[in-house]
């Protein structure tokens, strides 16, 4: 599985990253998780506000610090 | 560009129910108790000034009447004042911004042509959650979107220059006179600015990959909210926004204290008075580097103002210290060319000194 955190590198990015990285050790998943940080590919993947989670390609929430059970929702 | 609804996506529809049931018994008892600290908020507000004075002069003796004594009641009693309405409305905006997203703000404001445009994106400017980081994303989907360049800018201006948090911390701490004028200068220059931004046609300073972006859509993604949940995102914004600005708050009541008791009056009156006419441009261009949280910067221009610094002048100063500051330029960059960043910076910083000598003048 492959997750990807996109976002600049500013606070919220950071948290959730660390959310997602929580979420995948809790479901004990293999996981790869990704930052994006270059604009040019955040908006190529169709987001335009960030923090931004992508699991497997599929966008899962933008614009938004999601919540660790959401996360692992997503990831299971 | 049909809104998913997020439950396809996220949850088990199973899952999603028993969290609604769940939430509908928390609701009554987090709304009785968000009455009851809405009480004890009034109750302790209104004995605020009493007790900072009973805490310097009677159990600290501080001499009253002397310079230091004026510093620790200032500092004493702006404080926790400023951190009490602080507290307060951050959790309101938190709620109210659950209404607003940047997904919805954008769809409305593509259809939009300039001048209603300007308007329109200059007050959602006030509303949607933004913060500076999130300034390129927001500008490459306006402009993926069809918003024209000019009401974009408006959006870009007027999102940290009228701030909710300064708005209030003015209104509570010199007025809702102060407080009016700020928002409505803040808002006219944000909409003149976007306006002659858009009439100078400057689409093709953009960078260039991000005009190759105009075909393509973009995602949305809604979600559905209940008031547990808003309640939940108010006071989410609390303990982000309060835990991260109150160093800022103190260093500002700080320095604050120090300007009310020890700089004499006539000092700042000669600086920053009406009648040192370079003083507005001269606040803009030191304030434009400057990056400063509004909740911090407040405190200060109480204090300068107290001690017959010019209304205009100190105005201008804010506005240049949280409309424009040095790490928002450098991440617009990336999708602007330099040209275009010196027009938004001439045209905004123009806009304020502007503002600041037309105060000095009329008030």
């Amino acid at each position: 599985m492959e997750i990807k955190v996109c976002g600049p590198g500013c606070a919220s990015c950071e948290k959730t990253q660390k959310i997602v990285e929580a979420a995948v050790a809790a479901k004990g998943v293999e996981a790869a998780v990704v930052k994006v940080k270059d604009f040019q590919e955040i908006a190529q993947l169709g987001i335009f506000s960030t923090p931004a989670v992508v699991v497997d390609g599929q966008v899962k929430c933008v614009g938004r610090v999601p919540k660790q059970n959401e996360v692992e929702e997503w990831i299971r | 560009m049909e809104p998913l609804q997020s439950s396809d996506g996220c949850c088990t529809k199973p899952a999603a129910s028993q969290a609604v049931i769940e939430k509908k018994g928390q609701w009554g008892k987090g709304g009785i108790l968000t009455l009851l600290s809405l009480g004890l908020w009034l109750v302790v507000y209104n004995h605020l000034e009493p007790f900072s004075s009973y805490l310097t002069y009677t159990l600290f003796a501080v001499k009253k009447g002397s310079q230091f004594g004026d510093a620790v009641q200032f500092f004493l009693y702006d404080t926790p004042k400023v951190m009490m309405l602080l507290t307060l409305i951050v959790f309101v905006i938190g709620i109210l911004r659950s209404f607003f997203t940047q997904e919805r703000t954008r769809q409305y404001l593509a259809g939009k042509r300039e001048s209603a445009g300007n308007v329109m994106a200059a007050m959602l400017g006030i509303v949607t959650p933004f913060c500076s980081c999130s300034a390129v994303p927001l500008f490459l989907g306006f402009v993926q979107a069809g918003v024209p360049l000019g009401v974009t800018f408006s959006f870009l201006i007027a999102a940290p220059m009228v701030n909710e948090i300064a708005l209030v911390l003015l209104y509570g701490l010199l007025g809702w006179k102060v407080a009016a004028l700020y928002l409505v200068t803040g808002l006219l220059i944000a909409i003149v600015a976007g306006w002659v931004i858009g009439r100078l046609q400057l689409e093709s300073w953009i960078e260039d990959w991000v005009q190759e972006l105009r075909a393509g859509e973009a995602l949305v993604l809604e979600r559905k909210l209940t008031w547990p949940d808003r309640i939940d995102q108010g006071r989410e914004a609390v303990r982000d926004i309060v835990g991260k600005v109150w160093v800022y708050v103190v260093a500002g009541i700080a320095v604050g204290a120090f300007i009310h008791g020890y700089v004499p009056e006539a000092f700042m009156a000669s600086i920053m008075g009406k009648d040192a006419w370079w003083s507005v441009p001269a606040a803009v261009v030191v304030g434009i580097p400057m990056y400063s949280n509004a909740a911090g910067i407040v405190p200060v221009v109480e204090a300068l103002l107290g001690k017959g610094a010019a209304l205009g002048t100190v105005l201008a100063f804010m506005m240049s210290v949280i409309a424009l500051s040095l790490p928002e330029i450098i991440i617009l960059r990336k999708v602007l060319k330099p040209k275009l960043i010196a027009v938004f910076i001439v045209v905004v910083g123009s806009g304020i000194v502007f503002t600041g000598y037309l105060f000095n003048i009329i008030i």
